[in-house]
């Protein structure tokens, strides 16, 4: 009999097929949200009797925000260098900093938010504001789910302790965040500097 | 929300549905009861995750709407077949239409087809499962929440009506002020997250589990398309996810993606809903395509004519698939060079598939065809067919296409591609495959009533529209004058219909028939076929293979069975590893449908309490370590000693 | 996760200044130069790009594994069809009936 071997095996070929599920997962991530982007730039100069981007949109908060979020993508490739070389504690800490940088964007852009609601841009305004909370909003849902989601895997790595299993799911969750880097990129490009500029 | 808004009231037909679906549910329980079935129930269909069982459901949901969608499609055929006929008002025809797409190509097509994907592609790749087991059975339950909710606003709260398309500004609120839509809006999203999700599993699958030596040039054509299928979905449901929350965010939040007068556009939701929608098309055509090449290679005991050609051309239809949404709307107002570059990549779809057809009839060329009723679907769908794809190319001119741009000739073709190209694919595949799932044959005799009313049926109810269409009669016409003269065409339509029916009732009496009288032993392999899943038990054990085949090349089973060498070897034999049952699929996709309904009626607060067990089934299903078991090596033996005989 | 030791994460920290670097150049193209703004959002897009590729060799180790290839083309695959739904709907939506605005 060689069923205690057996499973490791498995384990190994199930976490493997986790892993390029999610890419291919990312793949349609990526689709979504140039959706998103297509509805937007279809959109964006239909203001109808309301403010337009560079009425709204304030350079210096978008940049931190962008600062925080790359630096966030940056320590959370940190976490899974300390995870590599087997170190729990380092995979802890990096992670909670990345998880504290996500906060802080989240709170960033719930202000801007707020701020646009002020200047008189809310989602009901025109179908550029649509467009631009809906893009921003799903952005900020996918940071929340995130941020929730790597705060239960933390607590599971800290009953299990690094394993095959606890590893790939921590490895996806980053995957997922570094997406979430790229699409900010894009948001920042071609929502933010494009609006500013033209 | 007085009571009397809640329910829809007021229409006898309605109001007989209702009764009797609740006299049904009430039946039903009762019956489960006495029967003392809830445990067993529970425990071998609602919490599996084994393929099979997920595919034998998928299939029977899929039976049930083709039934209600069916009964949409005779109640139009009815108030139309004579002029100035009055059985459905206007309203009640535009939500009849809405639900028969809808059902139809949603929550009828989709889940046959997906059904017997999950039944067959593991079994025919030498795999244990998918590669998600929960997944898929996560897909499954999605998919039926959010089919049951679709069906549910023809009770409570009013069906939809504003075309399975659902085109704005009609499907707004200001147009469209009912629940309706936000039935079409919610009850999608729920279905395609789960169809998504079967695509993202398939593509795995079929990429890390295929047996040993089975490499990318001998997999089953059947397997081929499925796993381009796949990527289509992977490709095409995220915008599909994006234009429903468009439009529920209109209908719910006042927001005004497609309101001209805010700044919205209309045509932006045409564009994103083609965008899925056209590779929606292939996603339903494509699989049907495998089947029919499996059916006819095994029937012309030949090998697939140009495997190579057929593997490039499924390829082909998928990318070029992406590039043809705007030929649903050349006459909306397009730029010359917009609906010129469409016209072209439209008609290129027509070399591959024509590829395609030539490989089929070539396979059947010198070959020793035996007309088994699945075979003869085969052979009718290929003219069919034809036909459908024909008068495709006649639309895909879009200069042409401003004649009949939504006329009855369109819906004439539609019908001419998805009914052969579909439901013929899937009673083909019913018939091949039924022993595998269940272990006996379908009734043969039954099978060809079953084939030759629906397929004559299906000619008279069609190719009539064709011509009414050329006259001048746009499509979703509730009624039209005596002086039209079209009275005479419709007429033999709507008998067309009534044929057609029959053929339906004949498969439901067929499977009747065959549960109670057919016989169980058929052994294992009881059409000669050529791929893997012939190669164990029928029906399947719930393990598959007790050992993994090696495979040296396409039909490998096929020349195996030459030599002789499909028997199992006793020291093969090790403990084999499956994924346990688990709640939390059915729950969680239980908890989206409450979520749906509550979102539906814009009762926010109730919906918010609603997603908190969405949440608890997420985590919940996030701390689950369950690592499945592993059946002895014994038990393996006795269960392969009972179809095989003794092992070698 | 093989349990190898690695060194320090010099990919990451280039990986990070880089994009820090590419944000700022991006911020001052599109502010401080006098550019066309259709030249402007060619440099915007590309520098765009270029982060995003950052992201996805640095940070996200695209070509690991036995998938590397498949995740490639699975990339490849995406961004393509990202373009078709970008440029193809912003073709389609305003070159023709939409030129209202």
């Amino acid at each position: 009999m060689t069923s205690h071997t057996t499973p490791l095996e498995y384990q190994s070929k199930q976490t493997q097929m986790n892993i390029l599920g999610f890419w291919i997962f990312l793949g349609a991530e990526i689709v979504l949200f140039s959706t998103l982007f297509a509805s937007y730039f279809v959109l964006e100069h239909n203001t109808a009797s309301g403010p337009a981007g560079q009425d709204i949109f304030i350079l210096k908060d978008v940049l931190i925000q962008t600062f925080i979020l790359l630096t966030s993508s940056f320590t959370s490739g940190l976490a899974i260098h300390s995870m590599r070389n087997q170190d729990k504690r380092g995979l802890l800490i990096w992670m909670i900093v990345t998880l504290l940088l996500g906060a802080g964007f989240l709170y960033m852009e719930i202000n801007e938010f707020i701020h646009y609601v002020h200047e008189g841009a809310t989602i009901q305004t025109s179908g550029f504001t649509a467009a631009l909370f809906t893009l921003l909003g799903t952005h900020g849902a996918h940071v929340t789910f995130g941020i929730i989601w790597i705060s239960l895997l933390l607590v599971q790595l800290v009953r299990r302790g690094i394993t095959v299993q606890t590893s790939s799911k921590l490895f996806i969750a980053s995957l997922y965040w570094h997406f979430l880097d790229v699409v900010w990129i894009f948001i920042f490009t071609f929502v933010y500097l494009k609006g500013m500029v033209m | 929300m007085s009571l009397d808004e809640f329910f829809v009231t007021g229409d006898p037909l309605i109001l007989a549905s209702q009764i009797a679906i609740g006299l049904t549910m009430i039946g039903l329980i009762a019956l489960i009861t006495y029967l003392k079935r809830w445990k067993w129930l529970w425990n071998e269909w609602f919490t599996t995750v084994d393929h099979k069982k997920i595919g034998i459901m998928y299939i029977l949901a899929g039976v049930l709407m083709f039934f209600r969608g069916g009964v949409d499609g005779l109640l139009m055929k009815a108030q139309t077949s004579r002029p100035e006929l009055d059985i459905l008002n206007a309203q009640h025809y535009d939500e009849i239409f809405t639900t028969h797409g809808v059902i139809m190509i949603l929550f009828m097509a989709m889940p046959m087809l997906i059904g017997i994907m999950n039944v067959v592609i593991p079994l025919q790749i030498g795999a244990r499962d998918v590669a998600f087991p929960k997944l898929n059975a996560f897909s499954f339950w999605t998919f039926f929440a959010g089919a049951m909710l679709f069906n549910l606003s023809f009770v409570i709260g009013g069906s939809p009506d504003a075309g399975w398309t659902s085109y704005f500004p009609l499907a707004g609120k200001e147009f469209t002020p009912g629940v309706g839509n936000n039935y079409y809006a919610v009850s999608l999203q729920i279905a395609g997250i789960g169809t998504l999700a079967t695509g993202i599993n398939f593509i795995v699958t079929i990429m890390k589990m295929r047996a040993p030596g089975l490499s990318w040039m001998k997999l089953p054509i059947f397997t081929w398309s499925t796993f381009i299928t796949s990527i289509i979905i992977v490709a095409a449901f995220p915008i599909l996810t994006i234009a429903l929350l468009f439009m529920t965010l209109d209908r719910l939040f006042g927001t005004h993606f497609f309101t001209v007068a805010a700044g919205g556009d209309p045509m932006l939701w045409l564009n994103l809903f083609w965008l899925w929608g056209h590779p929606e098309v292939y996603i339903v055509v494509l699989p049907a395509f495998g089947m029919f090449s499996e059916v006819i290679a095994t029937f012309s005991r030949k090998n697939l004519y140009g495997y190579k050609s057929m593997v490039f051309a499924v390829a082909g239809i998928a990318f070029l698939s992406m590039l043809v949404w705007v030929h649903h709307f050349y006459t909306m107002g397009n730029s010359a060079a917009v609906n010129s570059i469409f016209s072209l990549t439209t008609m290129m779809i027509a070399i591959p598939t024509g590829v395609k057809i030539f490989n089929w009839l070539f396979t059947m060329r010198k070959g020793r065809i035996e007309f088994s009723t699945a075979m003869l679907w085969s052979l009718a769908f290929i003219p069919c067919f034809t036909i459908g794809g024909v008068t495709g190319v006649m639309l895909a001119m879009a200069a042409a296409d401003y004649q009949y741009h939504n006329t009855m000739f369109l819906v004439a073709h539609f019908h001419y591609v998805l009914i052969p190209g579909v439901v013929f694919a899937v009673f083909a595949a019913l018939y091949y495959w039924w022993p595998k799932m269940f272990g006996f044959k379908l009734n043969e005799k039954i099978g060809k009533w079953h084939f030759w009313l629906f397929v004559i049926g299906f000619n008279m109810t069609f190719m009539p529209m064709f011509f009414v269409g050329l006259d001048g009669m746009s499509r979703r016409m509730y009624t039209y004058a005596e002086s039209t003269g079209w009275g005479a065409w419709l007429g033999f339509s709507a008998v067309g219909s009534l044929v057609m029916a029959a053929g339906f009732a004949a498969l439901c009496y067929n499977i009747y028939w065959s549960f109670r009288y057919a016989s169980r032993n058929v052994g294992s392999d009881p059409w000669n076929a050529r791929t893997l899943e012939w190669a164990t038990a029928s029906p399947a054990p719930h393990y598959n293979f007790a050992v993994v085949p090696q495979v040296e090349q396409l039909d490998d089973f096929w020349y195996k069975k030459k030599k002789g060498e499909t028997g199992l070897k006793k020291k093969d034999l090790k403990p084999v590893h499956m994924p346990s049952n688990s709640w939390t699929p059915i729950v969680l996709a239980a908890a989206f449908g409450v979520v749906g309904f509550f979102l539906v009626f814009e009762w926010f607060t109730l919906a918010i309490v609603a997603s908190i067990g969405i949440v608890i089934g997420l985590i919940a299903n996030s701390f689950d370590y369950d690592d499945g078991y592993h059946i002895p090596v014994e038990e393996l033996e006795k269960e392969e000693r009972e179809w095989r005989g003794d092992l070698q | 996760m093989s349990a190898k030791s690695q060194g320090f994460p010099w990919n990451l920290l280039v990986g990070f200044i880089l994009s820090i670097a590419l944000t700022l150049l991006a911020v001052f193209v599109a502010i401080y130069t006098d550019f066309s703004n259709h030249v402007i959002l060619w440099v915007l897009g590309v520098l765009a790009i270029f982060q995003a590729i950052i992201q996805l060799f640095m940070f996200m180790h695209v070509t690991e594994g036995k998938e590397g290839i498949i995740n490639v083309i699975n990339m490849v695959n995406s961004i393509i069809l990202a373009l078709i739904i970008v440029f193809g709907s912003i073709w389609v939506l305003t070159s023709g009936h939409a030129s209202l605005h």
